[in-house]
């Protein structure tokens, strides 16, 4: 047989496209992918959508219906029911609205372990014997302060038990510590990165942002702050890949890419960063409280089954609210149809203060 | 002839195996040639070998499988000696540098580094030991020692990522990994911390160099190919005495751009675009860290960069102490 040219360009073709088309199998997403435009002309401030996706997570992140709204008005439930301290300023139709909704919420069905009985002591509603009343009552302490004292991030949307819940006990996106290798290796041991990073999408960046940035509140800015270096600044690009695994963290839990928050020519710069990022600034500082003052309080009450394997309870990251959508369900305003998770008016706050860590 | 302008040429010239020219007296004896390969004829010269090995030659690769070895079983340990993993995973995994608080230590765990440090040591001195092979081998046979220069071009920058810039930033932990994801890893983190490295102007020669070297390997191809009807793939004979070969090609370019490099010279191009690319690279990655520590800073203060409208994004460490 002869080669000629045209066998010879065809095969060729044929090759690269073989290449480029196993390239293209793992690299990009299927289309069709569109970009909206997010800042000044030409600086790539864009967001990436795929429409195609986009159905499939709008209908996984809905929020539920509201039943009809309570009549405020009449007696207080602490008049009429023992042992409702941090509800107790609301009305007796309130108050069984919103233990109505708080059993859909996470407890659904009727049984022995669901429904009232979650956390309730069946026939007894006013024992505190099951520890997830205990667990209940710190939650809705904080949700009351996650709609009052952080509104720099929750602002007018709020939020409820079903932001991180929905519908399930404990929410499905919960992080604890994990073990790491222990006793000094000879030959490199299983550290604490380099492998594939669920918390940061897949990347070979550290494996546990969380209990750093999360749960401890270490430095989180890692670039230079002057022209040229300083003593001061001795940022390594060890500290900069934990930053790096935080970043990519809050990017795959929001579905966004850096530009939502960041013009990414210049991170750490404030006046050219989208004012997302200052949402997301108070949001880690809002995660911080969430897991140190309210989640971490409750971990002698937890049974071993509810806490991690180094007996640390089951905590929030990004992901337990956001679920890949960069205002849980889409800014649905739920504590529009909720005003039973606002704290209570000054004058009527309940005496007790949960136990809170500093 | 018209056939060898094609990489698949169904020509393959067979003659006496061929042992290369006679060797100085001081060198050591090379190997004889291997035989014909069918393969390697339809990519290039069918004959494989002879090889000379030398005592660089075996030294070299001696270090470099050392280097190999101890990269392969630490990630290898690193995963628990599964060998499924190690597959699965081999992309993600990753000999890292030494630990930040070590230092520029030479003495420190080897687990925390100093396998690293081995490593290191041993691939720079095969690299070395193969740059001094190239150069040995060249004076051998009576030619230039421009591959030698070349490679060493990379070499620097392989040097200053791993040796020197560790030194002057006073740790070896600034140093980059050997491994796949890792190494990509540490290329974004480097940047990021060090403000954007695109604002780094020699980053900015270095890509000019090495897209540079594209274009000019692509346009030297085509010329030559396209030529190869005149017997232009015979690029000696025409940088002597020019043909209607390198007539035309030199035609064509300064038909389409008014300037044509020659036979010669177009290989000086080549050579130095692609020696410049890490040399200047390698002279950005020194500078940073070292005298500049946010690129965009350095570069917005020298109007290098535009300014664009900006969010005013309120700073919220200006409003009083972090929560």
């Amino acid at each position: 047989m002869r080669f000629n040219t045209t066998n010879v360009t065809l095969l060729s073709l044929a090759g690269a496209a073989a290449v480029i088309g196993f390239g293209l199998l793992f690299t990009f997403e299927r289309l069709p992918v569109q970009t909206v435009q997010g800042g000044f002309r030409g600086t790539s401030m864009g967001r990436v959508d795929n429409p195609r996706t986009a159905v499939v997570m709008a209908a996984a992140n809905q929020a539920p219906e509201a039943p009809e709204a309570a009549d405020a008005t009449g007696e207080r439930a602490r008049e009429v029911y023992e042992n409702v301290p941090v509800l107790g300023h609301l009305s007796v139709e309130q108050f069984g609205r919103i233990m109505n909704v708080m059993t859909q919420w996470l407890y659904p069905g009727e049984g022995d372990a669901v429904g009232c009985n979650g956390c309730h002591v069946a026939g007894n509603f006013a024992s505190d014997d099951k520890y997830q009343k205990h667990v209940a009552r710190r939650m809705i302490q904080m949700t009351m302060a996650l709609n009052s004292e952080w509104t720099p991030h929750t602002a007018q949307t709020g939020v409820t038990c079903w932001t991180c819940h929905r519908g399930q006990s404990v929410p499905a996106n919960v992080w604890h510590e994990a073990p790491r290798s222990t006793g000094p290796n000879f030959l490199t041991g299983p550290g604490e990165q380099n492998r594939p990073s669920l918390a940061a999408g897949l990347s070979d960046l550290p494996l546990d942002p969380f209990t750093p940035y999360l749960m401890g509140a270490q430095e989180i800015r890692m670039q230079g702050a002057n022209q040229h270096p300083r003593p001061e600044s001795r940022q390594s690009i060890q500290q900069t890949e934990w930053t790096y695994s935080l970043m990519m963290h809050m990017s795959t839990s929001l579905g966004v890419n850096c530009t939502f928050c960041h013009n990414s020519r210049a991170f750490s710069n404030w006046e050219e960063s989208p004012p997302q990022r200052l949402t997301a600034w108070h949001g880690i500082r809002m995660v911080r409280d969430i897991n140190n003052t309210y989640i971490e309080s409750l971990r002698e009450r937890f049974p071993a089954n509810r806490l991690g394997p180094l007996g640390d309870t089951l905590k929030a990251n990004c992901t337990t609210c956001h679920q890949g959508v960069n205002k849980p369900m889409y800014g649905a305003p739920m504590i529009r149809d909720y005003p039973e998770l606002l704290p209570a008016p000054a004058a009527q706050r309940a005496e007790v203060a949960g136990p809170r860590i500093q | 002839m018209a056939e060898y302008q094609y990489l698949f040429t169904r020509i393959q010239v067979r003659g006496p195996l061929y042992p290369g020219v006679p060797l100085p007296a001081e060198d050591e004896p090379r190997s004889k040639p291997f035989g014909f390969s069918h393969l390697a004829g339809k990519l290039g010269d069918a004959q494989i070998g002879p090889m000379y090995l030398g005592t660089y030659g075996v030294l070299s690769l001696m270090l470099g499988f050392i280097a190999f070895e101890i990269i392969g079983l630490n990630m290898l340990a690193s995963v628990n000696w599964n060998p499924v993993l190690f597959v699965r995973d081999l992309f993600w995994l990753s000999l890292d540098p030494p630990l930040p608080q070590h230092g520029l230590r030479l003495m420190m765990p080897m687990h925390e580094g100093g396998w690293w440090l081995l490593a290191g040591a041993c691939l720079t001195a095969s690299l070395l030991l193969w740059c001094a092979r190239t150069y040995a081998r060249a004076k051998s046979l009576g030619l230039g020692t421009h591959t030698t220069w070349a490679f060493m071009g990379a070499i620097w920058l392989f040097l200053v990522l791993g040796f020197i810039r560790p030194i002057m930033m006073g740790s070896w932990s600034e140093a980059v990994p050997f491994g796949i994801f890792s190494h990509l890893d540490w290329t974004a983190a480097f940047s990021i911390r060090y403000g954007n490295l695109f604002y780094n102007p020699f980053h900015a020669l270095s890509i000019v160099f090495l897209y540079g070297s594209v274009l000019i390997f692509a346009m030297h191809g085509a010329t030559i190919l396209a030529v190869g009807r005149f017997g232009g793939e015979r690029e000696v004979e025409h940088t002597i005495d020019r043909g209607t070969a390198a007539e035309r090609a030199g035609l064509f370019w300064r038909w389409t751009m008014g300037f044509n490099a020659t036979y010669e010279s177009i290989h000086r191009w080549a050579w130095w675009f692609a020696i410049l690319t890490p040399v200047t690279g390698g002279i950005g990655i020194l500078l940073t860290g070292t005298l500049v520590d946010n690129w965009y800073l350095w570069a917005m203060d020298r109007g290098f960069v535009a300014s664009y409208p900006p969010y005013d994004t309120v700073n919220p460490y200006l409003q009083g102490a972090p929560r």
